[in-house]
């Protein structure tokens, strides 16, 4: 999958209470969600962020609660990848869960600016920064967690084991 | 080369002799948790995958806590979600409003975790169970809902932080105060994907809610889990509350650690977590001062009956400041009912505080104590963050139920010393 989006920027330790507060958890329906998406972090996120754009973050995106709903309202504002220095190990894991892509690439959360137009390769894990041509590499993903991702995230991935068990 | 407690029970759990930290792999579980705001999402992916049951009854745990007693007609709709999941696939352990309690303090309470036991909770807390000398941790809904369909995770063999606590532990320090001193050490993200063993003499000698305290703050450093050994004091605690087979385990002594790390606890204060991270850790000594506008004594972190005991040894006799507001929040019924019976809520209520509920409420900044714009709450709850306990311009300080009582009479944040 490649996705191309301009970049809104964070800095470190995004936690969750950030990206989606608890004062809306009393429901986990995606739409409602993403319309508070980033809110503490930036209150104009969710009326300026537009489909296939992308977050830029620094270290430990998404310490804090379990919340799956994190995930949930990024990918349903329309957020097509997120790309930080290092993920919190939760929502790392919810990320892959639901089939929200990610990559962690220090390189590309440092250089990459506010506003700036990149181009992921999710594949090879290559990071281009349309501003100036750079390119940067994000580790590619163990073939576990691959083979989650490739049937769309943990559930359809439990749903062909189980057919393969039979 | 020898394994970790954390590496030993998950090897045990995925039916091999050995493992070393790096490798997935795919446990059985013993326990699988949620609660109201977690579990919703977590059935409707369940739903997803057409099971006639779930892997185990009696093995599924799900907890009404978070914004329950229901706070609104939203947050209602989550919990009948989970009421008639329940009811539908005969959960056993599913605990309506009237014998449910914080998720974290009720499941040890009740003896459905125990030593050995690997436990997924679709909430980040869930490490609190380390402290029985189990490997326990957070996950996300999707994780809970493939998990309730197989009985099964995976996990990546984490590596481990040794912690050492040694010395005499002064008055008015305790668990709270070892797991934010090593935060405020090794920063918020510090054990990033890690497992955190606490040990040293000064842990040998904690008592059990106290090492409930700190198994459950592992996640504020960014840990997979925190973990302390069973002992004799787990024993005493676990007898007559676990009673399906459990297993002790240690780490081997030539066990690999990516990191060791010392404390010599015989100098520490009780320690105040400024906003906006866990990490921005002081000694309450320097803290002092710190105008706050409420106080709130409770949440899976300080709620047992041990923290309601130190907060009301410090109130007895006093009243709380005229402009501050104490809100104490009992984490079960069972230690609701002993705070009754020992005197503690009469010594609350004659202070000045509100008692509570047992419910997450504002430790989430769910309900039951929202702080409104400007204003400071000084908690013995587990994170600080922006927005974390109401408006994402009020302000969240972190300490424990001793500070926290002090500085409910003085009006400002105030060493427990200086109150009796």
């Amino acid at each position: 999958m490649k996705y191309t989006g301009k970049v809104y920027k964070f800095g470190s330790n995004i936690d969750t209470d950030a990206i989606i507060p608890a004062r809306y958890l009393n429901t986990f329906d995606p739409q409602e969600l993403a319309r508070h998406c980033m809110e503490d972090a930036d209150a104009d996120f969710p009326q300026k962020v537009k489909s296939g754009d992308m977050i830029v973050a620094e270290n430990n995106f998404g310490c804090g609660s379990s919340r799956e709903h994190a995930p949930i309202a990024i990918k349903a504002a329309g957020v097509s990848c997120v790309i930080a220095h290092s993920f919190a190990r939760i929502f790392y894991r919810n990320a892959i869960n639901i089939g929200l892509p990610i990559l962690e690439s220090p390189q590309a959360a440092d250089a990459i600016l506010e506003g700036d137009e990149v181009e992921v390769d999710l594949e090879s894990g290559q990071i281009k920064n349309n501003r100036n041509g750079e390119v940067y590499h994000a580790a590619p993903f163990p073939e576990f967690m691959q083979g989650i991702m490739a049937q769309g995230g943990l559930i359809n991935y439990v749903k062909e084991k189980e057919k393969k068990d039979v | 080369m020898g394994m970790t407690i954390s590496q030993k029970i998950l090897a045990a759990h995925a039916g091999k002799d050995f493992i070393e930290a790096g490798e997935l792999i795919s446990c059985r579980l013993d326990v699988v948790l949620g609660n109201d705001v977690t579990a919703p999402p977590a059935i409707s992916e369940f739903n997803k995958l057409e099971c006639q049951k779930v892997f185990d009854q009696n093995s599924i745990v799900l907890v009404p806590d978070h914004f329950a007693p229901n706070k609104d007609i939203k947050s209602a709709e989550q919990c009948k979600i989970m009421r008639d999941f329940a009811k539908q696939y005969g959960i056993e352990n599913y605990f309506e409003i009237g014998q449910m309690g914080i998720e974290h303090c009720l499941l040890p309470e009740k003896g459905l975790v125990g030593p050995g036991d690997l436990i997924i909770g679709a909430d980040s807390h869930t490490c609190t169970y380390g402290a029985l000398g189990a490997f326990a941790t957070g996950v996300g809904s999707t994780d809970m809902a493939a998990a309730m369909a197989t009985g099964e995770a995976w996990f990546k063999v984490p590596e481990s932080i040794k912690f050492i606590y040694y010395g005499k532990t002064p008055r008015w320090v305790g668990g709270k105060d070892f797991i934010l001193h090593a935060i405020g050490d090794i920063g918020v993200d510090g054990a990033r994907y890690m497992s955190m063993e606490f040990t040293g003499e000064a842990i040998t000698n904690l008592s059990m809610d106290n090492r409930f305290s700190m198994a459950n703050m592992a996640i504020e450093a960014g840990g997979k889990n925190g973990i302390i050994a069973a002992d004799e004091i787990t024993m005493n605690y676990i007898k007559g509350r676990v009673r399906r087979p459990y297993k002790i385990y240690q780490s081997d002594e030539d066990a690999v650690y990516a990191q060791i790390i010392e404390y010599d606890v015989s100098s520490m204060e009780p320690v105040v977590a400024f906003p906006h991270l866990p990490e921005n850790t002081r000694p309450v000594s320097d803290a002092a001062g710190v105008l706050i506008d409420q106080v709130v004594i409770g949440s899976c972190t300080n709620g047992r009956i041990e923290d309601l005991e130190a907060a009301a040894m410090v109130l007895k006799g006093h009243k709380v400041h005229p402009e501050i507001r104490v809100i104490i929040l009992p984490g079960t019924q069972a230690i609701y009912l002993e705070a009754m019976r020992r005197g503690f809520v009469e010594t609350f209520i004659e202070a000045g505080a509100v008692v509570s509920t047992p419910t997450c409420g504002p430790c989430l900044g769910g309900h039951m104590g929202i702080l409104a714009k400007g204003e400071k709450a000084l908690a013995t709850t587990n994170r600080n963050f922006v927005g974390r306990m109401g408006h994402p311009e009020s302000e969240v300080y972190l300490c424990n139920p001793a500070v926290a009582a002090a500085s409910a009479i003085k009006g400002q944040i105030t060493p427990p010393w200086e109150v009796l």
